[in-house]
């Protein structure tokens, strides 16, 4: 077979070339997975954090049961559901506009796994720590901002690297439900111009490229907050 | 509140739709599992064996597979493998193609992984007792390797499960195809799709909470 690389200088149809397109593509992907993890971690951490509070088993319950849920469903049912089933149940999500949907969906669906995580670096921590807190005459609330999460986040900055790495992966879904992201411009380009093998390895490159970035972006934050000595492991981050 | 109405739920259309997607998505798992630990081994073992033409080749196609979204992967295979194997294949078989290949990366951490939690000394005794390379893999460190792993391996089938769901990119008729396709003949795609999420939910969370069981179970023995 030939290359035919000048397919991303064709017109599409609407004034613009398919590498135009593409980069525009680009742009809907990193949205659609930055606003994703903006939500992920808010709300992992919130469900993470309420999993260790003692002495509170109800609401550990449901954070439980949040973790589970989310779990347990493939994305793409999830996406589904917050694109068709949530507007038809309740009216007012009918307003919402579409990539905004996508977004709680990914954003939902992480939090579960992100959570996880979180759950599991303050487990992690010696018990003296959260006794440290309390003899400091710190509340609890005082412990988690002060003492516990500071250390719990440094932590688990390896495998949240590889969960950001997969959300901006799991972006890719975002294709069933018509969002103009790079999965959804590679299908149509290939449609449109018959040349799948060169739209697909620069779409593909385009994602690698966006999770290494990810990737050597936490690798910077890694380095920048950890405390001599604490962490062992020296985690080199996603891999 | 537009209300939801489940009344057009029936044995017909379970039949029908739902079954047939849900015996292809079971095959699905149970053939890329048991193709991609085997693959998985394979590669495992090259990136272990020091030999720079094995480990090369092993790294990078594991990495390669890691960093590129499954749905891009799927619709590379459905594209290349008519390719070449010079002639049309069906959406259903381009996806186990696809499985058992990316899931191969996937199950080579976790065998890699598992393979380094072996201690030295097991190395050491199977060579002591006169044992081949090929040997010591096959009667010593592989079969803790195995057991040690089983849990992950086990949890990773279930994100398998989940993720035989993306063939929806090519049009294969797995469960959530079935549940789709029967939305759309009896109108009521909403409630198609609550449904697949229920049957998903229900199926994989009793796996995890098996996996868990098995987890103590494990535990405990060692």
């Amino acid at each position: 077979m030939t290359w035919d690389w000048t397919v991303f200088l064709n017109d599409d149809g609407s004034g613009r070339t398919y590498l135009q397109w593409m980069f525009e593509a680009w742009r809907w992907t990193l949205a659609v997975a930055g606003a994703s993890w903006v939500i992920a971690v808010l709300t992992g951490a919130l469900v993470g954090t309420v999993r260790t509070l003692p002495n509170s088993p109800w609401v550990v319950r449901i954070a439980n049961a949040w973790v589970e849920l989310f779990r347990n469903i493939p994305i793409l049912v999830q996406l589904f559901i917050w694109y068709f089933v949530v507007p038809r149940v309740f009216p007012f999500f009918q307003q919402v506009p579409g990539f905004l949907l996508v977004v709680f969906a990914l954003g939902f669906f992480t939090s579960a796994r992100i959570a996880e995580q979180v759950r599991a670096g303050i487990q992690a921590l010696p018990r003296g720590q959260r006794y440290a807190g309390l003899a400091m005459g710190f509340t609890t609330a005082q412990t988690y901002r002060y003492v516990i999460l500071p250390m719990a986040f440094r932590i688990i900055l390896p495998p949240l690297t590889s969960e950001s790495m997969n959300l901006l992966k799991n972006s890719s879904v975002a294709f069933a439900v018509s969002i103009a992201e790079l999965t959804m411009f590679a299908m149509q380009a290939q449609e449109e111009t018959s040349r799948g093998i060169e739209i697909y390895l620069a779409v593909t490159a385009l994602y690698a490229v966006s999770a290494f970035a990810v990737n050597r972006v936490f690798a910077f934050i890694e380095r920048r907050v950890q405390i001599p000595g604490f962490i062992v492991a020296g985690g080199t981050g996603g891999h | 509140m537009g209300g939801l109405d489940l009344t057009f739920l029936n044995w017909e259309l379970i039949r029908n739709f739902v079954l047939k997607g849900f015996w292809f998505s079971v095959q699905l798992t149970i053939i890329a599992t048991l193709g991609g630990i085997v693959f998985g081994t394979v590669l495992a073992l090259m990136r272990l064996s020091g030999k720079k033409v094995l480990m090369l080749p092993a790294t990078i196609y594991v990495n390669g597979m890691r960093s590129i979204p499954l749905v891009m992967v799927i619709l590379w295979f459905f594209l290349l493998v008519p390719v070449i194997i010079g002639r049309p294949v069906g959406a259903e078989y381009s996806a186990i193609i696809t499985f058992v290949a990316f899931e191969a990366a996937y199950f080579s951490e976790i065998m890699r992984a598992g393979i380094q939690s072996i201690p030295r000394g097991q190395v050491y005794a199977g060579q002591a007792l006169g044992m081949t390379y090929g040997q010591n893999m096959r009667l010593v460190v592989l079969p803790q390797a195995f057991r040690n792993m089983l849990p992950v391996l086990l949890t990773q089938t279930i994100i398998l499960f989940q993720d035989t769901s993306l063939v929806y990119a090519i049009g294969a008729y797995d469960l959530l195809k079935g549940f789709s396709t029967a939305g759309k003949i009896y109108g009521r795609p909403e409630e198609a799709y609550l449904l697949a999420a229920v049957v998903y939910f229900v199926v994989c969370y009793s796996l995890s909470y098996l996996v868990k069981r098995l987890q103590a179970r494990i535990a405990i023995i060692r």
